[in-house]
């Protein structure tokens, strides 16, 4: 049947900023579904506020509105843009909300417009935990006992029945937010409190335990004439009770018999059907029972999710692409499958390889929060790797995690996480309570020579998995029974097709990594490259989707093009996270204009960097020097020249160039040279020094004394961070000498390589950060000034921005692209730089130079409408930014403000105080024509909705008093009740306004968090008030955090939301697409 | 211990044992499930073939007690890339590896058995030797030379029962609790006593498993059986069962199988059995290059136009041009059109030629027995 004709203009929501729980698995899903839509012919109007995303830029759909995903902003898009149907299938969690929440409110049916993909019934069956108990017992399908509560009492009453333990599951949360396990009452009441605070809709599933039970999950797909097709099979190592978004998981299912997958299967089928999802892709979870095989349906997701990204790269069958197709009204056997070209995609892929995903968790930075994992998920990324057999795959993965020297499952040393002192209860205990670090502690155990039975009944986990760990644990110890020099070449061929790294192998003989590579080599152990081919060879593949192997026969092919190998960024992690997997997309896009063979290498599944169709050749592997240098070897094999570009990856890539080019690899763009340059603190201050460039005066040092002594001489207060970091890892600002003593016992990994760097911190200086590209000429174009607009000591990651920049004199600017051109010429940056600039007391200083892609590229990019990042791999190509016809520096199409989004929420007991260390796991952006209603627009996306009216309450440090009385003035102008802690009440009433006074937490009750959780206050404003009150702030700052208010931490935060406030009460809500943005189109509402 | 595959067209593949030791040959040919190994190493239209499984991990859930699709492992050899030493399910009665050995099954693993599946694919399916032990490579290789090719051989007289017997007493508690578990609920029971003639060419236990679950009464004859035994039973339908090898020298049973079409009785061929049929109303087979094994080929239901995943396991198949004009074609492969399935136009005679017991495999074409079940009881 052809696809269904009523259908021209669909609107595709995206998912928004990355959180936890949603990452960039929907901006693979949302650009593939734009792409299939388009490639139908269909005007595709996109609204997502995340502008880091492919799936946002311009040439993806025919509008793209970067606007906040809220049912107002829908609406006036939808009223615009007139669209025939809504996909609200491939934005996660986030667009299935809007899609109800637009059903609710009755504006599907007031504009005439369709939901295809899920209709509203089968939304509600899957996501409302009783309609969907009720669902499966009506066909027969077993789940675990529950009942569903929206009082305290309700719940007591079902955990009576349901036992201990119990889990508690919000309704309509996303990634388990606010759900947990309780084992007792009291952890049960707190739990059952949150989670129902947590539900939009107030109301939690009380639910019998699991837990222990094996989990899986089909990846299923069903089309309009009701053929039904399992994608892909996945298995959760870590049983339920984790989070499959925090468990390491493997496809395809490894302990099921036929008789049990099959039966799982067909409860798929019913559940599908009986759910009601007609054209798409669902993800089923199910547990079984070890004991006697009893399965029970956990959930239902009606549309692609994480794991449905996941098995689309473990299959090389495009989940979301196909789910588009079918929302059409195609039937599956119409639609072909792209890698074997002749057969159709109504079939079940079949995998000869094993696929295992390992998360990647962030816990260092948020010390207080509690590593534990729950149903309710933690982990911000994931690595992804593939293998011919589990061992290979499991040790690929964890070696793709980028863990540094903790990442070895081998600890030879303290500092790689040997302890000897461990004794057998702590580790029982870590196998126990999972956690991020329990798979080092299994393998501790196993190399203490525990048993498979005994870690088995800790863990639970399957005794299958149990005996592979074993056997790595094995070979490692019959390795480690010689020496280096006798080594056989059989035992190491055995190591390397277990998946051992050169680096496991050197750790295991304390030898050299260029050892054993050169061992490796001379043996001639060199990694076969094997297609993902959907079909396990059955069918020819001509898609070249790759993993490495050591097998004999590889199929990699390649050509004798000019080819450039992009290195990608690897999993998402908070600093390093989709904004660079943007850029290498983008540089994909570039190279591939200037006529190279684009060859893309990286170990993120959630990506759109991964996707079979994004380089001309992908291979899905570590991002090490022994397997990128594999792939450069294998490349060059046919004649080809080959280049590696690593400044689009973010830090990642940026460890290899040295090595890279060290091992005769040319790397395109900037050198290497030029990268060290700039983060060798020394090299960097004497060319800055040269070029007239001021900085914060500051030094290195590796010991206390040191650091007393560079800190008097470059004055308190100081920045002081470890060499080498991202996201500001580690940082932090000091401003006395007991808190940098402080600071430099608990300074980790310190030593004469890698000093402790100390920096004069600019107090109340205004931050300022610079995108600029530049070419082999010294032509330099600069992609646009960010002003930050929290003041200085904000991780500029976590900090708002503007553009253009609309407090900084002109005669800044000038300096600033000055400053920005002579630095560029003088680190020969060939492509993407990034400088962070501060000003103070009329002064420019420069605090960091990057000269890289940044976080900020797809920003300035969407403001600009110019693809900065692709521009740069052109220009890496050696084309010059005249040739691009680019010279003049750019402009921003509009007023954009960026906002960071945080985790805070998943992390109870954890302040939500910004500071130099990053935090926030992604962006938004709002675009307006004016600075209050873009930076307006920017706080919706990022879920702080600023009231028109109500209560601020107010508390600051001494020193902000005056800075937020005019603040204070303005709020009261515009019609705010104050309310404030007794120091600041007492300030702003000497001053003239009417405040009420309000308890702090520890002054008696009712306090501001009783205000808080009783919506008595509709935002807050709280700067730190020193040590003293620490644990009053965070109270105040969770409390808020938690009730949704929005909790203002800086005073320039402070007097944006004051115009924020005032805009909204002066323009009314207007959309505008970015094509209108740049097309100089006026506004419309 | 380690052992070499040699294939006839002189290539060999070294790796180690991973079942019982000495030299097994046959057929070479690539299985591409991902579940129910031990269904696929006993079912017997496996005979003379050395399985390769396309999955990496084989042997990790071991074997049990009901899995079996016929009473001992069937296939000549079985080559996998790593096999699981232990054995992880509920239902495992021993490990993968002890029960190759008990059964004397010779098997290889730990050898590229992509590289091998990517020559079988363009190569055509080969005779190749697993040797254990200190082996000579060429000399498998001549050995694999001399196996007798597959086209043309009678294999089915190797697997078939040697006495008629009734399903009914053969079936175990075992297998009726698995049944129960595992099986799909059949549509309805019969509504009456129905008494089926089933030919053994090889068949696999879980049709007769299906057969009964509908409320069946089979009563199994060995293939050579004349058709005037089966009709003896006064049977309310005939079925042809799977099997091995080459369908076009079963003279016996295509000529039984002529007469019994003639005998107004609804028939339902598998497989084999499909291909007999074929053969008796006077269409032809051919080999396929490399046959059709595995458990996710898409198979239209050409009236209905609905897709089933199916399980396959055949390297010959029936030429459409063939087919006189009274037998439609009603399943088509998606994957290279071949004919899957077809009917008599006015008779309630059909076949399939894959699997719709499963086993290993989607239950998606369950309804066949349905339909079968359907057409007995309108008689």
């Amino acid at each position: 049947m052809p696809r269904r004709t009523d259908i021209k203009r669909v609107l595709v929501i995206g998912s928004g900023p990355i959180v936890i729980g949603q990452a960039c698995e929907f901006d693979y899903s949302g650009t593939q579904a734009c792409k299939a839509l388009r490639a139908e012919g269909l005007e595709v109007v996109l609204v997502n506020s995340n502008p880091a995303t492919i799936m946002t830029d311009p040439e993806l759909a025919d509008q793209t509105y970067v606007e906040p995903l809220t049912p107002e902003v829908l609406e006036a898009i939808i009223a615009k843009e007139k669209p025939d149907a809504v996909l609200p299938t491939v934005g996660g969690q986030t667009a299935l909300n809007l899609a109800v929440q637009l059903h609710e409110l009755g504006i599907l049916q007031k504009y005439g417009v369709k939901l295809i993909g899920a209709q509203i019934d089968s939304i509600k069956v899957a996501e409302d935990r009783l309609l969907f108990r009720n669902a499966m017992e009506e066909i027969g399908v077993e789940v675990p006992k529950s009942g569903v509560a929206k009082t305290l009492d309700d719940a007591l009453a079902i955990v009576d029945t349901v036992g201990f333990p119990a889990i508690i599951r919000p309704s309509f949360t996303l990634g388990g937010v606010g759900g947990g396990i309780a084992y007792n009452i009291d952890e049960f009441k707190e739990l059952v409190g949150r989670g129902l605070s947590l539900s939009p809709v107030h109301e939690i599933l009380v639910e019998e335990s699991v837990i222990g039970w094996k989990e899986f999950e089909l990846e299923v797909m069903r089309d309009v004439a009701d053929n039904y097709v399992v994608i892909c099979s996945i298995e959760n190592i870590d049983p339920m009770g984790v989070h499959t978004g925090d468990s390491i998981t493997v496809a395809p299912a490894l302990t099921l018999t036929d008789k049990e997958y099959q039966r799982m299967r067909d409860l798929g089928r019913r559940i599908i059907r009986r759910v009601g999802v007609e054209t798409g892709g669902s993800n089923i979870q199910f547990a079984v029972n070890p004991e006697d095989g009893r399965i029970v349906a956990i959930e239902m997701n009606p549309r692609v999710s994480r794991s449905s990204a996941l098995a689309s790269k473990a299959t090389g069958f495009p989940i979301a692409k196909i789910a588009a197709k079918l929302a059409l009204g195609y039937h599956l056997d119409e639609i072909p499958n792209d890698i074997t070209r002749l057969t159709p995609a109504s079939f079940e892929p079949t995998i000869d390889y094993i696929v295992v995903k390992f998360p990647r968790w962030n816990f260092e930075k948020f010390p207080q929060a509690d590593p534990t994992l729950t149903t309710q998920m933690k982990s911000v990324g994931e690595a992804m790797a593939i293998g011919r057999t589990f061992k290979e795959a499991f040790l690929k993965a964890v070696r793709s995690l980028e863990h540094g020297k903790r990442g070895t499952l081998f600890p030879t040393t303290p500092e790689n996480g040997l302890d000897p002192e461990e004794d057998d209860t702590a580790l029982r205990k870590r196998l126990v309570v999972p956690t991020d670090r329990r798979m080092w502690a299994l393998f501790r155990a196993l190399q203490r020579g525990w048993t498979v039975e005994t870690i088995h009944d800790l863990t639970k986990i399957d005794p299958w998995f149990l005996e592979q760990f074993r056997q790595i644990v094995e070979l490692k110890h019959m390795a480690g029974l010689g020496e280096f020099r006798e080594m056989s070449t059989d035992l190491l061929r055995t190591l390397k097709r277990a998946g051992f790294a050169d680096a496991d192998i050197a750790l295991i003989y304390d030898v050299d990594e260029s050892l054993v590579r050169q061992r490796r080599l001379d043996d001639g152990l060199v990694p076969a490259y094997k297609r993902i081919d959907t079909c396990a060879a059955e069918f020819e593949s001509f898609t070249p989707y790759m993993y490495g192997t050591f097998e004999q026969v590889c199929e990699a092919d390649p050509t004798e093009k000019k080819k450039v190998i992009i290195l990608g960024s690897g999993p998402n992690r908070i600093g390093q996270g989709i904004e660079f997997d943007y850029c290498c997309c983008h540089a994909v896009f570039g190279f591939r204009e200037e006529g190279f063979e684009t060859v893309m290498v990286n170990c993120n599944p959630e990506t759109v960097s991964t996707d079979y169709d994004t380089a001309d050749r992908l291979y899905f592997e570590p991002l090490t020097f022994e397997d990128v240098m594999a792939i450069v070897e294998r490349e060059r094999s046919a004649g080809g020249s080959v280049a590696c570009v690593v400044q689009f990856g973010g830090q990642t890539p940026l460890k290899l160039a040295l090595a890279l080019q060290e091992a005769g690899v040319e790397i395109l763009g900037t050198t290497p040279d030029s990268i060290d340059l700039a983060e060798d603190r020394q090299r960097f201050s004497q060319l800055l020094w040269d070029l007239g460039v001021p900085q914060p005066s500051s030094g290195t040092a590796v010991s206390r004394d040191q650091a007393r002594e560079v800190a008097d001489r470059v004055g308190y207060p100081v920045v002081v961070r470890p060499s080498y970091v991202l996201g500001g890892r580690g940082m932090a600002i000091v401003f006395d000498q007991s808190s940098l003593d402080r600071y430099m016992a608990g300074a980790v990994d310190v030593s004469h390589d890698r000093p402790v760097l100390i920096d004069r911190f600019l107090e109340d200086a205004f931050e300022l950060d610079v995108d600029a590209v530049a070419d082999s000429t010294g032509a330099v174009v600069i992609g646009g000034i960010m002003e930050h607009i929290e003041e200085a000591g904000i991780h500029s990651g976590d900090s708002s921005c503007v553009v253009p920049a609309f407090m900084v004199a002109e005669r800044h600017l000038h300096t600033i692209r000055d400053y920005t051109r002579r630095i560029a010429r003088a680190l020969k940056v060939v492509g993407l730089m990034n400088i962070q600039y501060a000003i103070k007391d009329d002064t420019v200083y420069v605090l960091e130079v990057n000269p890289r892609s940044s976080r900020t590229v797809p920003y300035i990019s969407k403001a600009t409408g110019t693809p900065m990042a692709k521009i740069a791999a052109r220009v890496a190509a050696g084309r010059t930014l005249a040739e691009l016809s680019l010279v003049d520096d750019l402009t921003a199409c509009g007023v954009f403000v960026k906002s960071p989004v945080f985790p805070f929420v998943r992390f109870p007991g954890v302040d939500t105080i910004l500071g130099p260390e990053m935090k926030s796991t992604g962006e938004v952006m709002g675009g307006a024509d004016n600075f209050g209603s873009a930076f307006n627009k920017a706080m919706l996306s990022a879920g702080q909705k600023l009231p028109e009216n109500g209560c601020v309450f107010i508390s600051v440090n001494d020193s902000d008093k005056p800075t937020v009385l005019p603040i204070a003035k303005d709020l009261t102008a515009l019609g705010f009740t104050l309310s404030a802690t007794r120091g600041t009440a007492a300030f702003l009433e000497q001053h003239g306004l009417a405040v009420e006074m309000v308890y702090k937490v520890n002054e008696g009750r009712p306090n501001v968090a009783d205000h808080l959780v009783n919506r008595d206050i509709d935002m807050v404003i709280n700067t730190p008030l020193g040590r003293d009150s620490f644990f009053d702030d965070l109270a105040v700052r969770r409390a808020a955090t938690m009730a949704q208010v929005p909790c203002i931490t800086t005073l320039t935060g402070a007097s944006a939301a004051v115009s924020a406030i005032r805009a909204l009460r002066t323009h009314t809500l207007s959309v505008r697409s970015l094509q209108d943005y740049y097309n100089g189109a006026p506004v419309r509402t | 211990m380690n052992a070499i595959l040699a294939l006839e067209d002189g290539t060999w593949y070294r790796g180690v044992a991973a079942g019982a030791t000495g030299e097994a040959h046959g057929e070479v040919v690539f299985n591409t499930s991902m579940t129910g190994y031990q269904e696929v190493l006993t079912d017997p239209s496996y005979a003379g073939q050395i399985v390769t499984m396309t999955a990496p991990q084989i042997g990790n859930y071991g074997v049990a007690p009901g899995d079996g699709e016929s009473q001992t492992p069937q296939v000549a050899g079985f080559v996998m890339r790593e096999a699981s030493p232990v054995a992880s399910n509920w239902r495992a009665d021993g490990s993968l590896r002890d029960y190759l050995i008990r059964h004397n099954i010779v098997a290889i693993a730990d050898i590229d058995t992509r590289a091998l599946t990517r020559v079988l694919r363009s190569a055509g399916v080969m005779r190749g030797v697993i040797g254990t032990g200190p082996v000579d490579p060429d000399a498998l290789v001549a050995k694999a030379r001399a196996i007798p090719k597959m086209e043309g051989a009678d294999l089915v007289k190797d697997v078939t029962c040697d006495h008629a017997f009734a399903w009914r007493d053969r079936s175990t508690a075992s297998q009726e609790a698995e049944q129960k578990e595992f099986g799909i609920a059949p549509g309805r029971r019969a509504s009456r006593k129905l008494t089926v003639a089933a030919y053994d060419f090889g068949v696999k236990w879980n049709i007769l498993r299906r057969l009964d679950a509908y409320g069946c009464d089979v009563h199994v004859f060995p293939a050579k059986a004349p058709a005037s035994e089966l009709l003896a039973l006064s049977p309310d339908g005939i079925f042809l069962s799977n099997g091995p090898g080459d369908p076009a020298v079963l003279d016996y049973a295509i000529s039984n199988v002529k007469t019994l079409l003639e005998a107004e009785r609804p028939m339902f061929g598998i497989c084999l059995g499909h291909q007999i049929m074929g053969l008796a109303v006077g269409a032809d087979t051919f080999k396929l290059k490399f046959g059709h094994r595995g458990a996710n080929h898409p198979v239209k239901e050409l009236q209905s136009g609905k897709v089933e995943i199916t399980s396959q396991n055949h390297g010959f198949a029936v030429d459409p041009q063939s087919l006189p004009a009274h037998i439609v074609v009603t399943h088509e492969n998606l994957y290279d059109g071949t004919v899957e399935g077809f009917r008599h136009k006015d008779k309630p005679i059909f076949s399939v030629q894959y699997h719709p017991e499963a086993s290993p495999g989607p239950h998606d074409a369950d309804y066949l027995f349905q339909q079968f079940l359907d057409a007995m009881e309108k008689r």
